[in-house]
């Protein structure tokens, strides 16, 4: 049983037995235009809540993906190395960021669904 | 002044008298003064004319500055430690070097009118990445002190910040050192020690150290190698054709001065450093960095690539505060490698280096000690307590040498030694010169193939090469062209009178360490600049040090958390700046250690006052300073800014003036009257030092006599704090300055100031019932600048404010400055120098292009084939048999006003894809065999 949260800073985060996926929205992508390049974590960082652990970047702007809560980054999606299109084009499939296996998957709670995210943006 | 001269100011300021009263007339003000009295801010006004000499004549003012200069003594110089003596190739100095299609041109942010220049950097970055075998070179940087300083910040950013100590492998020239530990100390950085360990995040490698020589390092840099730590070579780059490379050697990032490359040594500067480094530290690299991509047909195109490492994107997160490079020297440089090919540069190293080791063997055979045997072009000797008789005796004869210490002397050989040279140098050592001397390792012929090409090897004839030179030149749209009315930038005029004295020997051709008196010129422009500046500026002493605005910036900081750890309050580090700010502010005070706390902007572009006052009251205990623009980066003179530079003193802070608008308050107002401590000046901007199409800058600071203290020293002059390699910074360029000022006196600079707010005036004024105008001051008037919204266009129309600025292309100008400070609008700056019948034209051309919007608004255009979407249209394009658009040829080419341009400007490509340039980075030249596989 998995569950999607989103934040305010248009990430979401599913998370999947304690581990969670991050991604950027389709707004956020949108919002930036093309990017052109994905700095990711190391696998086996330590991240704790709200720190800065990818940097996506379009032509003319660089934002910050924040640590949604405390963890270690599992896996990242290294495929965006040679392709960061892929974060435009699917943005909550293949263009997802990294993995992490959360500290403690209570962090979360509080986050957007869905619904509320979508209301948010609307 | 003769009676019969018409004044320089006359001739500097573009409306006539006529004309100026027209354009009141259009505002609807009876006189100047009344529109300055409504646009300034009577609380800010100065109440007396400028205390400066009366304006001189063209002539009366080169006979003056000649005959200071004539006091310089210019000896051939073997003084060496950085600076080189050169034979700057005379195609060269006139088709490039005094060429005003080269030097008057900007930055080339917008690629399709500056693709010339941008093609030449390239070559520079090619001619880089050869020399040292590193994959990534930029558009250079500012110059070697800085430069290392700035591998030293990648290094230690790669290592995310989390080591703290700096290793040496032998000695650097003393004046890049000390630039190294001014910039080192607020980042926590301890710099010492030829050892080692965990904590090291770099390891400098001199090649060669200052003595002169090549060490063998090899063990060191793999012990570095193996814990992670990051080389950085600080290489001679004529050394390096004959010599490994720095990636051979195991260099991560290679730095150093281009400057022997056919740059005079000009007292100190302006000159181009280079640098260079591995794939993986490409994204931590400062400066520019040009990238070939292709336009919208397909073909080649150059731009600026990877901005996003930049200030003015990542502003506090930046890899570094660097705004411009060096590029017309950069330029320099690249056209002396094509001038000289891989042949020719090959010759000339080798020319040195055979002199430098007959010297070096017949001084060795007289049984005089030296420093080393694996040496390239410097002999040092010890001459126990002799160092100066001799070096007295050396200048006896003409020439300079290094004095090291009581007991040392340096020789440097350049291109220009000659065989007398040689002869009397070693008779000053009771030597004998031998006919010939074996290479000194590791001087063995370069192995590989260097520099295959084909643009290194084309331009052999001087025809060729002049061509090549205009062909280049052709592509660019600069000053000589058409108006450049960049908001922020002031690009005005650079008098050919002013310009006149750079190229004089006795500013071009002095070594930045010669003896005080044999630079008596100099020193009294730098005095009479000093104290006119200060003048201006209403501050007690001028440091004219700094080679751009952002090194300006930081000074001016560091002066500030000097003077605050002097009054034992070191933990002060809190900087506020608005959110206006321009990116370089919260840069420059990220390298100054400091924490950047941002202040609100209300909605009409203000300092939001309930915010600063909230925030200095929050960090009183830590407040170090405020950063503050005036007039603000919207244009306009807060009426407050007296009681917010009172509040942040009243909480123990300094107050930061950023000189960027100075051109608005010449004459009218003065920072130090104001509150400012501190601030500095842009003399490319507000001085009429060119723009060089991307650099040099030169940004002096202004400081009160409390931090009078604590402006940068520097080595040469017994002291320290550095913020540049030479002493005076970029000097020879100063007397372009002091032209200015000198021509101008007082009046002539405050009518200056008004003309340039009456320009912008009369552009807003015209161009309002077109394009909203944001942010106007008190009475409705802007400054010397203005915002013109285009956001309103996107929403209707679908019209980009990129699809505006290259449409402008068109017309035969070039945009004004982009999304600075508000994304989608078009900040614009006529300067004073602009003739009213080029404002026109430039307004005409903006209001056709809002007329061609309201086109495609009404549907008479598809949203993505119009004039604007397919802005700028080539030549090549407007001749092919297939035009399918739904608009005519001449309507793309010709539209309104266009034929008014001094020339027709034929974009040399069309939009240049910056997406895909980004994607796949290309920053160099491949040597030819890959270009062939």
């Amino acid at each position: 049983m998995s569950q999607i949260y989103f934040t305010e800073d248009h990430e979401w985060i599913k998370v999947e037995n304690g581990v969670a996926t991050v991604g950027i929205t389709d707004y956020a992508q949108e919002q930036l235009g093309d990017l052109v390049f994905v700095e990711l974590p190391e696998s086996g960082a330590e991240l704790s809540r709200g720190d800065t652990a990818v940097v996506v970047e379009s032509v003319k702007a660089a934002s910050d993906v924040y640590a949604p809560a405390d963890g270690e980054v599992s896996e990242v999606n290294e495929a965006l190395t040679s392709d960061p299109a892929l974060v435009n084009s699917a943005p909550t499939g293949d263009g997802w960021l990294w993995k992490m296996k959360l500290a403690d998957e209570s962090q979360l709670e509080g986050l957007m669904d869905e619904a509320a995210y979508k209301a948010s943006i609307a | 002044m003769s009676k019969n001269t018409v004044p320089f100011a006359a001739r500097h300021i573009g409306p006539r008298g006529e004309e100026t009263k027209s354009m009141l007339a259009t505002l609807g003000v009876p006189s100047l003064e009344t529109l300055i009295s409504q646009a300034v801010p009577n609380s800010i006004r100065l109440d007396r004319p400028l205390d400066l000499p009366p304006a001189a004549s063209e002539s009366e003012a080169l006979d003056e500055l000649g005959a200071a200069m004539r006091q310089n003594k210019v000896l051939k110089s073997f003084i060496g430690a950085g600076y080189h003596g050169v034979k700057v190739p005379p195609v060269i100095q006139r088709n490039l070097f005094e060429n005003p299609a080269w030097y008057t041109a900007y930055t080339p942010y917008q690629s399709e009118i500056s693709q010339g220049r941008l093609e030449l950097l390239f070559h520079f970055q090619t001619l880089v990445t050869e020399l040292t075998g590193l994959p990534v070179a930029s558009a250079s940087l500012l110059d070697e002190g800085s430069a290392v300083a700035e591998a030293v910040g990648i290094a230690w950013r790669h290592h995310r910040s989390k080591r703290s100590r700096l290793a040496f492998a032998g000695e650097l020239h003393p004046q890049t050192h000390d630039v190294v530990v001014t910039r080192a100390a607020p980042l926590g950085i301890e710099v010492d020690g030829d050892t080692i360990d965990d904590d090291t995040f770099a390891l400098i490698v001199p090649w060669a150290d200052t003595y002169g020589v090549y060490g063998d390092h090899g063990a060191l840099i793999s012990e570095a190698k193996e814990k992670g730590v990051v080389i950085i070579m600080v290489a001679d780059p004529l050394g390096l054709i004959l010599s490994k490379t720095p990636a051979e050697l195991g260099a991560d990032i290679a730095v150093g001065s281009m400057q022997r490359f056919g740059v005079p040594m000009g007292f100190g500067g302006p000159h181009a450093a280079y640098c260079a480094v591995s794939d993986k530290l490409t994204r931590l690299m400062p400066g520019r960095l040009v990238g070939q991509s292709t336009d919208a047909h397909g073909r080649a195109g150059y731009r600026l690539a990877l901005q996003t490492r930049e200030q003015h994107i990542r502003r506090d997160k930046a890899t570094s505060n660097i705004c411009t490079a060096q590029a017309l020297l950069a330029n320099m440089a690249a056209a002396y490698a094509i001038w000289h090919g891989p042949g020719g540069l090959v010759a000339i190293a080798e020319a040195v280096h055979e002199r430098t080791a007959r010297l070096h063997a017949g001084l060795k055979a007289a049984g005089i000690q030296l420093a080393g045997d694996v040496i390239f072009d410097t002999v040092t000797v010890t001459v126990p307590g002799k160092a100066k008789q001799i070096a007295a005796q050396a200048e006896a004869d003409g020439r300079l040498l290094r004095i090291v210490d009581a007991d040392r002397l340096g020789i440097n050989l350049d291109e220009t030694t000659g065989e007398d040279d040689l002869a009397g140098l070693a008779t000053l050592f009771g030597a004998e010169l031998p006919e010939s001397a074996p290479r000194l390792a590791p001087f063995e012929a370069r192995g590989r193939s260097f520099l295959t090409q084909p643009d290194f090897h084309s331009h052999r004839s001087e025809t060729e090469m002049m061509r090549f030179l205009r062909r280049l030149a052709d592509k660019d749209l600069a000053l000589d062209r058409a108006m450049i009315p960049l908001g922020s930038c002031t690009m005005k005029l650079n008098a050919a009178a002013e310009m006149m004295p750079v190229s004089w020997p006795e500013v071009a051709g002095l070594h930045p360490f010669a003896p005080a008196e044999h630079t008596v010129g100099y020193r009294q422009m730098t005095e009479d600049l000093d104290r006119w500046l200060s003048e201006i500026t209403g501050f007690d002493a001028v440091s004219l040090q700094p080679n751009a605005g952002s090194q300006g910036e930081y000074a001016g900081l560091l002066a500030i958390r000097r003077y605050h750890a002097e009054r034992g309050e070191a933990d002060r580090d809190i900087c506020l700046i608005p959110s206006s700010a321009h990116g370089t502010n919260p840069a420059s005070a990220s390298m100054a250690g400091m924490r950047v706390v941002v202040v609100r902007c209300t909605d009409d572009g203000n300092i939001d006052q309930n915010d600063l006052t909230a925030k200095a009251a929050e960090h009183s205990d830590r407040l170090a300073a405020l950063m503050l623009t005036y007039p603000s980066t919207h244009g306009v003179f807060e009426e407050g800014v007296r009681d917010m530079c009172a509040l942040i003193h009243e909480h123990g802070g300094q107050v930061y003036f950023d000189g960027a608008n100075l051109n608005a308050m010449v004459g009218l107002a003065r920072p130090g009257d104001l509150g400012a401590d501190v601030c500095h000046l842009n003399l490319h901007k507000t001085f009429c030092i060119p723009h060089g199409g991307g650099g040099p800058g030169v940004g002096p600071i202004g400081v009160k006599a409390h931090l009078k203290p604590f402006v940068p020293g520097h080595v040469a002059l017994g002291s320290g704090h550095a913020v540049a390699a030479a002493p005076y910074g970029s000097a020879s360029i100063l007397p372009i300055t002091w032209m200015y000022i000198r021509m101008m006196g007082g009046d002539g600079l405050k009518r200056a100031t008004e003309m340039a707010i009456l320009n912008a005036n009369y552009i807003a004024h015209s161009l309002k019932e077109h394009y909203p105008v944001l942010y106007k001051g008190r009475n409705d008037r802007v400054a010397h600048e203005c915002i013109l919204d285009t956001r309103v266009f996107k929403d209707r129309a679908g019209v980009t404010v990129d699809d505006i600025a290259k449409r402008l292309i068109d017309y035969g100008f070039h945009a004004p400055t982009m999304s600075f400070p508000v994304a989608g609008t078009l900040m614009v700056e006529p300067t004073e120098s602009e003739p009213k019948s080029e404002i026109d034209r430039f307004c005409q051309a903006m209001i056709s292009i809002a007329d061609e919007a309201a086109r495609v608004e009404k549907g008479d255009w598809p949203k993505d084939n119009n004039p604007l979407a397919n802005a700028p249209h080539t030549a090549m394009e407007l001749m092919a048999d297939d035009w399918p658009h739904p608009y005519s040829r001449a309507e793309a080419a010709f539209p309104e006003g266009s034929l008014a341009a001094a020339s027709k400007f034929w974009p040399p490509v069309s939009r240049v894809d910056n997406v895909g340039g980004d994607r796949n980075l290309v920053c160099a030249c491949p040597p030819i065999e890959a270009l062939a596989s």
